[in-house]
């Protein structure tokens, strides 16, 4: 309903219409229903262009009330130019209490990470999605993919596995690194690290991936099975470091490498702002 | 005892449509039986239809009526409009034919192409060139060409890698176009005691001789193709 | 014993020209039948209905298959004829691009109907991959090779390694040597005639070739105009050729 109180002044409550809001709920709806499956949608014009988070921004968009609390991080933090327009955004649009803290937020919009704290049951997480379809690189052919699917035939991404390890001696996949949904669906996790692949198994928070210029809308319910594809002979690894972060010590987060100076100077520092900061 | 072959009414025609679907006939009523042991010469001018008769028994031509039938499995089978399958099992495991000319199949070794109508049959294939090899022997070809393909042989050769196709399996029946068309003294002589084997074994062969010291080595009863009917004396 | 292929009134048109009208015949296991004919005679057009590549008009295709027992090849779901493709079935086309992934190793070529249906341990793949390198007469040290890097006899020998691996019962074949240098063809006739007999492989095989037909079918059928106008045992077919256009093509033969 428009509410002239609000912020957005002209806009709808957080910015869409509520027929579009009614659809991309009914998409989401699906999605979850039938996990790991790519719901398509008809997804809107967003005020900034595919590639900036679109579908995550439609998805939450959807989902989001004044109860809510809402927190968004780009490749884990929260301080992003990109991370803050888009919460800046919700707070507009939507009226909504925003954080930097994991455990505050009930809706957290992410692009390429999954938080290092653990998500507990009642939060929600979106992902912002840019190639929805795993076997895209495989199978150009959309009517040949969605068979692919339909029919879980899945040879092919296999087939691009092998190849991998014979190529490069390993898997060389480090980021959107194919998942196995329920046992029944092969999902792009989006470009997340696979470092974060078994926090989506058996999560206890539900996950929404949108895709805007695909218009695709995929979903993992809470506690569902999320297995990362792999060989018996060549088990799914996740990276490690030799190093700790170099400002709170953390052995256990996906550290990033930062150059700090013209001579080549490297430290390792949290991807995450949040955890990081809540070690200091 | 049993016959092995039963010929009756055979009757066959080549129709040449290219020339106004000109017909010649070619085997009337053609009539013979063959039995275990027993050697049949078909005799007859050239022309007569000996190669056609031969090549009809084997099922390589298409009679037009009558019938053949032949002892295989205990059974009798009816080789005339027989389904390929039926009569592929006959030539399989029951009927040897050896052509005037061998079909050469590019690549393979002679002592395969020896080999193949035993591994056919489920001999083991290190057994199969066993029994490959000590045929050739016998028939004189050279061990240091068992190992090459038979497209460069000579005339006599391919002919002797030919007969020993068709006697590396114990056939009860063995038809024999020609067997010692190119071949020497020594080779045919070779050649007629490994047939004349066969027949002391049991085996019923039908046979066309050119040679008539060939034919009279081996022939137990002529036929006559120039004539209709059955066939006609008893060569002792 | 039951054939492993019945099919009766095979028929099918694009649109006013008929391809291929009222074919019927029965495969027996381990039987090789080859479809002779010129261009145009209809039949690729045949061996796609065959393959459930083509929906006919009208006709049926019954395969004996061992998945699903006897079922109606057209009647069949999508699903189950893409897994009796990639599991009984294999087909051979013409030209390899079209049977293989140019883009992946001779391996995962290879390799890609284990993983199909399950098998998931990389050295066990890689290991029987590389035995069939060996069976096809490719130096197994062009395991990771893509077949980009291979010369077209190699890359037609790779094609058929990639669908015996799951040692399927009945081959489609669409002249497998057509466009091959003549020794490179002798090759591959001489591998598909041992692998047929090894594995007692049931196949159909469409050429123009009557001497591919000879090496390696047991029964040919002719086919002009759509229609088979001959069929029987290959040499008797060959060597007595009934109807005005067997007696054409064999007699067109040039010799060498």
């Amino acid at each position: 309903m428009p509410d002239s109180n609000s912020q957005a002044g002209a806009y709808n409550y957080a910015y869409l219409d509520e027929q579009t809001k009614r659809m991309i709920r009914r998409a989401i709806l699906k999605a979850v229903a039938v996990p790991g499956y790519q719901v398509p949608f008809g997804g809107r014009e967003m005020p900034l262009p595919y590639g900036w988070g679109t579908g995550g921004i439609q998805v939450t968009a959807a989902i989001i009330g004044r109860d809510d609390t809402l927190k968004v991080i780009d490749q884990g933090a929260d301080d992003t130019t990109n991370a803050v327009s888009i919460r800046h955004f919700f707070a507009k649009v939507a009226d909504v209490a925003t954080t930097t803290s994991t455990e505050q937020a009930t809706i957290i919009q992410t692009r390429h990470r999954v938080p290092e704290t653990p998500l507990r049951e009642g939060q929600i997480i979106v992902f912002q999605v840019p190639i929805p379809e795993p076997l895209r690189m495989l199978e150009p052919r959309e009517t040949e993919t969605r068979t692919l699917h339909a029919l879980a035939e899945y040879g092919v991404m296999q087939v691009s596995l092998y190849e991998s390890i014979a190529r490069h001696g390993r898997i060389a996949k480090t980021y959107n690194y194919p998942v196995m949904v329920n046992g029944r669906y092969i999902m792009s996790p989006s470009p997340i690290p696979k470092f974060d692949n078994p926090k989506l198994d058996r999560s206890p928070a539900l996950q929404l991936y949108g895709a805007g210029r695909e218009k695709r809308i995929y979903a993992v319910p809470p506690y569902t099975p999320v297995k990362s594809l792999d060989f018996d002979d060549h088990p799914f690894e996740v990276e490690r470091w030799d190093e700790c972060c170099a400002l709170c010590g953390s052995r256990e987060s996906f550290l990033d490498e930062v150059i700090v100076d013209d001579a080549g100077q490297r430290m390792f520092v949290c991807s995450d702002t949040d955890w990081c900061e809540r070690r200091r | 005892m049993l016959p092995a072959l039963c010929v009756s009414g055979l009757t066959k025609s080549f129709v040449i449509h290219a020339q106004g679907d000109l017909a010649l006939p070619v085997l009337r009523d053609v009539a013979l039986t063959v039995s275990p042991g027993e050697c049949l010469a078909l005799v007859g001018p050239s022309g007569a239809g000996k190669s056609t008769l031969l090549r009809s028994l084997y099922g390589n031509y298409r009679a037009d009526t009558g019938s053949i039938r032949i002892r295989h499995d205990g059974h009798w089978v009816e080789l005339v409009r027989a389904e390929p399958r039926r009569v592929l099992d006959v030539r399989r495991r029951t009927m040897g034919f050896v052509s005037q000319f061998l079909r050469v199949i590019p690549r393979v070794p002679a002592v395969d192409v020896v080999a193949e109508p035993a591994v056919r049959l489920g001999v083991g294939a290190d057994d199969a060139r066993r029994r490959a090899e000590s045929l050739l022997e016998v028939l004189g070809i050279p061990a240091k060409l068992w190992s090459l393909p038979p497209a460069t042989f000579s005339g006599g050769e391919q002919q002797r890698i030919n007969i020993a196709r068709s006697l590396i399996v114990d056939y009860p029946v063995l038809l024999l176009d020609e067997p010692t068309a190119s071949l020497d003294a020594d080779n045919r002589a070779g050649v007629v005691k490994l047939i004349h084997q066969r027949r002391e074994a049991g085996a019923a062969i039908v046979g066309i001789f050119h040679d008539v010291s060939v034919r009279d080595a081996l022939a137990t009863r002529i036929h006559d193709v120039a004539l209709p009917g059955t066939s006609v004396g008893v060569l002792a | 014993m039951k054939p492993i292929l019945s099919v009766r009134g095979l028929t099918k048109s694009f649109g006013r020209r008929v391809a291929c009208r009222d074919v019927a015949f029965e495969l027996w296991p381990g039987e090789v039948l080859g479809i002779v004919g010129e261009s145009g005679s209809g039949k690729t057009t045949l061996l796609n209905c065959l393959a459930g590549r083509l929906t006919p008009d009208a006709g049926s295709v019954d395969y004996d298959s061992a998945a699903y027992g006897p079922i109606d090849v057209h009647g069949l779901s999508e699903a189950r004829r893409r897994f009796l493709s990639r599991t009984e079935w294999g087909f051979v086309n013409q030209d390899a691009r079209d049977g293989l992934r140019m883009g992946v190793s001779a391996g995962a070529n290879i390799g890609e109907r284990l993983m199909a249906v399950g098998a998931r341990h990389y050295g066990e793949i890689r290991h029987t991959a590389s035995e069939w390198l060996g069976r096809v007469e490719i130096e197994q040290d062009r395991l990771d090779d893509r077949p980009t890097t291979y010369s077209g006899g190699m890359r037609q020998r790779l094609q058929i390694a990639r669908n015996l691996v799951s040692n399927p019962r009945l081959v489609f074949m669409d002249e497998p040597t057509g466009g091959l240098d003549v020794s490179v063809q002798a090759r591959i006739l001489d591998l598909l005639r041992s692998l047929v007999q090894t594995l007692h492989l049931s196949a159909v095989l469409v050429t123009h070739d009557l001497g591919v037909a000879r090496l390696l079918t047991h029964r040919l059928m002719v086919m002009q105009g759509g229609r088979v106008v001959e069929d029987g045992l290959t040499d008797q077919v060959l060597d007595d050729p009934q109807h005005a256009y067997t007696q054409m093509l064999v007699a067109s033969i040039l010799p060498v």
